[in-house]
C-alpha cells in the first residue's frame, strides 16, 4: 500500500514535469516571440521599448535557463507577473479558484444525484418505454453542447420569469451561492450525469445477471433488497472510476459554462488570458489545471480501493 | 465469385441493419449532414453570404426558413454551409488523430521497451489536461485557422487511440496465427502489417465513430470562444458565439437551430458508434 502510494506519488511528479515542460515549449514555438505580438498589439513603436521587455521578461535568455527560472518559481510559490494587469499572477489566480471550485462541485453532485438514480432505473426497467426514453436523454446529454443547453435554458428564464440570478458580485450566504450557480451548474453537469446514467444502467444489468444476485432472490429477499443492498453496491464501483475520468471533461465544459453565464472563474480567465496572449497567465494556469486533474485522479483510484477491498495495488 | 460475396455482403449488412435500427437512424443522420456538406451550394436556397439590409434579424418565415442574422444573412443557409466547415474538421481531426495513435499502438505493442515506456509517460501528459484546455492551448500557439483547428483537436486525440490499439495489439501478438506466421519465417514487421493490423480496424472505426462526436463539439467550443475556425468560413459555433451575446432575447432563432445542428449530428455519430460498437467489438462495450 505504501510502496504503491510512493509510486504513484512519484509517476504524478514525473507527469507533471512532463506538463509543464509541454506547456513552455508550446507556448514558445509561436511564430515571432512573444514580445513582439505584445510589441504590436499595444501598438508601440520605440524599439527600445521592446528590448525593455525582452529583458524584462528573460526571453533574451537561453530556452533551458527561462525554463528554469519559471519551474523554480512555481516551487517557490512565485508565478511571475501577468503581462496585461501587471499584477502578481498568483493574486489573480487564487481568488477565482473558489468559485470554479464550487461550481464545480455543484455541477458533479447534480451529476451524482441525477445520473445514479436514473441509470438505476434504466437498468431495472430494462427494454421498457421507460428505459428507451432515458437512454435517449442520456444520449442527447452526450450530443448537446453544454453551452448551448445554458444559453437554452437562460432563454427560457428569460422568457418566463424576466430575469435570471445573473453573478454580479460575490453572493453572502451559501444559499445565495447555490441559487446563483443552480442553472450553470446544472448545465455544465447533464452531459456527466447522462455519462453516469449510461455507464450506472450498463454496469447494473452485468451485476443483476450474476450468480449472487439470483442466489439472493432465491432466499426470498425482495426485489428492493437485491437491487440496492446486494446489485447497486457493486454496480457502482465502475461509476466511480468515471466520475474521475469526467473531472477533466468537467473542466473542459466549465471553460465555455463560465464564458456563456460570465461567472468570473478560473477556468473562463484561462479563455481570457489566452485571448490576452497573456503568456505567464496561461502557462501557470494549465499548470494548475493539469494539477488538479492528476490529484483528482489519484484520489479515485485510492477511494476505488477503499470502498472495493478485493482491489490491493501491491506490485 | 464476385456476386457470392457482394450477396452475403448485403445479407450481412441488411441483418446488422435489422438488428441496430438505431445505428441505422444514426447513419442516415450522418449521411444526411454529409450530403449536405458535400452539395452545399445545391442545396442551400440562398447566398450564405449575400446581405440584406431589410431582411436584418427576420423572423423564420417562407423565404427565410430558419430567420436571417443580423445582417441579413439566411441561417438555414449557413447551416448547410457550416456543415462543410463543422463535418470537414471533425472528420479530419478524426482521421489524422487516430491514424498516428493506430501507427504509434501499433509501434508501442511492437517495439515494447524504451519506446513503449516513452509513449506511455507522454500519454499520461497528455491526459493530465482536458481535450479542449489542451486544443486551446494548441490554437494559441499556432494561431487560428481551419488548418490548425484541425491540428489541435486532432494531437489530444493521439493518446486514448494509441492506448487502446497498443493493448489490442499486445493480445494479438500471442494469436496461434500470428504464430504460425512466424513458424514459416516471415519477418515481424510484416507479421505486423499484414497479419495484425487488419485486425485492429474493427476497434479502430468503433473508436474513430466515437471520436467524431466529441471532436465536433470541441470544434464547435474552439469557435463559441472565438479561437476555433475564422471568417469567412460560417462555422456552427461561431454562429452561436455570434448570436449567444446580443439576441437571446430579440432573435432566438439564432441561437436555437445552430445548436440542434450541432446537436443532431453529435447524436447521429453517437447512435452509429453505439451500434457498431455492439456489432464490431461487443468487449467495448462501457
Amino acid at each position: 500500500m505504501l510502496t504503491y502510494l510512493i509510486r504513484r506519488l512519484l509517476l504524478m511528479i514525473v507527469t507533471l514535469f512532463g506538463v509543464s515542460v509541454a506547456i513552455f515549449l508550446l507556448l514558445r514555438i509561436v511564430p515571432g516571440n512573444i514580445a513582439d505580438i505584445l510589441f504590436d498589439s499595444a501598438g508601440m513603436i520605440d524599439p527600445s521599448e521592446k528590448q525593455k521587455i525582452i529583458a524584462d521578461l528573460g526571453l533574451d535568455l537561453p530556452l533551458p535557463l527561462q525554463y528554469w527560472s519559471w519551474l523554480n518559481g512555481v516551487l517557490h510559490g512565485e508565478l511571475g507577473f501577468s503581462y496585461v494587469s501587471e499584477k502578481p499572477v498568483i493574486d489573480e489566480i487564487l481568488p477565482r479558484i473558489p468559485i470554479t471550485a464550487r461550481l464545480a462541485g455543484l455541477a458533479l453532485v447534480f451529476a451524482i444525484c441525477a445520473g445514479v438514480p436514473l441509470g438505476v432505473i434504466s437498468a431495472v426497467k430494462q427494454n421498457t418505454k421507460l428505459d428507451y426514453a432515458l437512454r435517449v436523454l442520456s444520449l442527447s446529454g452526450l450530443s448537446m453542447p453544454s453551452f448551448w443547453l445554458g444559453l437554452l435554458i437562460l432563454m427560457a428564464c428569460v422568457r418566463w420569469f424576466g430575469t435570471i440570478p445573473i453573478y454580479d458580485r460575490a453572493p453572502a450566504s451559501i444559499w445565495a451561492w447555490i441559487a446563483m450557480l443552480a442553472i450553470p451548474a446544472a448545465s455544465v453537469g447533464f452531459r456527466s450525469s447522462a455519462l453516469i446514467m449510461r455507464l450506472t444502467r450498463s454496469s447494473m444489468l452485468e451485476i443483476l445477471r450474476q450468480d449472487f444476485v439470483r442466489t439472493a432472490k432465491s432466499k426470498g429477499l425482495s426485489d428492493n433488497a437485491v437491487t440496492y443492498d446486494h446489485a447497486l453496491r457493486n454496480a457502482l464501483l465502475p461509476v466511480i472510476t468515471t466520475i474521475g475520468v469526467e473531472t477533466a471533461f468537467l473542466m473542459g465544459g466549465l471553460i465555455v459554462t463560465e464564458t456563456v453565464f460570465n461567472i468570473p472563474g478560473v477556468a473562463r480567465f484561462l479563455v481570457e488570458a489566452i485571448r490576452w496572449r497573456d503568456y505567464p497567465m496561461v502557462q501557470n494556469l494549465v499548470m494548475f489545471i493539469a494539477i488538479v486533474v492528476v490529484t483528482v485522479n489519484l484520489i479515485v483510484d485510492l477511494l476505488y480501493m477503499l470502498v472495493d477491498p478485493r482491489i490491493r495495488y501491491s506490485e | 465469385m464476385s456476386a457470392t460475396i457482394s450477396h452475403s455482403f448485403w445479407n450481412n449488412v441488411s441483418y446488422n441493419a435489422r438488428r441496430y435500427p438505431l445505428g441505422v437512424a444514426g447513419g442516415i443522420i450522418m449521411i444526411v449532414f454529409v450530403l449536405a456538406a458535400i452539395f452545399a451550394s445545391a442545396v442551400a436556397p440562398l447566398d450564405p453570404f449575400n446581405t440584406n439590409a431589410k431582411a436584418s434579424l427576420a423572423a423564420p418565415g417562407p423565404v427565410y426558413l430558419m430567420g436571417a442574422d443580423m445582417m441579413g444573412r439566411d441561417v438555414f443557409s449557413r447551416l448547410i454551409h457550416g456543415a462543410r466547415v463543422s463535418l470537414a474538421v471533425a472528420l479530419g481531426a478524426t482521421i489524422i488523430g487516430s491514424g498516428i495513435g493506430c501507427a504509434v499502438g501499433l509501434a508501442c505493442g511492437y517495439i515494447g521497451g524504451w519506446f513503449d515506456l516513452l509513449v506511455q509517460r507522454v500519454t499520461e501528459v497528455m491526459q493530465a489536461l482536458p481535450l479542449l484546455v489542451m486544443a486551446l492551448v494548441i490554437t494559441a500557439s499556432l494561431g487560428p485557422s481551419l488548418r490548425n483547428t484541425i491540428v489541435a483537436i486532432a494531437i489530444p486525440l493521439i493518446p486514448t487511440v494509441a492506448r487502446v490499439i497498443r493493448s489490442n495489439v499486445l493480445s494479438l501478438r500471442e494469436m496461434p496465427y500470428v504464430e504460425a506466421a512466424k513458424a514459416t519465417g516471415m519477418s515481424e514487421w510484416r507479421i505486423a502489417i499484414i497479419h495484425v493490423l487488419p485486425n485492429t480496424l474493427a476497434p479502430l472505426i468503433v473508436l474513430a465513430t466515437a471520436q467524431l462526436g466529441s471532436t465536433i463539439l470541441t470544434e464547435a467550443s474552439l469557435s463559441f470562444l472565438g479561437l476555433g475556425v475564422p471568417e469567412p468560413y460560417p462555422s456552427w459555433g461561431r454562429m452561436l458565439s455570434e448570436s449567444a451575446a446580443e439576441y437571446v432575447r430579440t432573435a432566438p432563432w439564432l441561437v436555437i437551430y445552430p445548436g440542434l445542428a450541432i446537436s443532431l449530428v453529435v447524436f447521429g455519430s453517437n447512435l452509429l458508434g453505439d451500434a457498431l460498437r455492439d456489432a464490431l467489438d461487443p468487449r467495448q462495450r462501457d
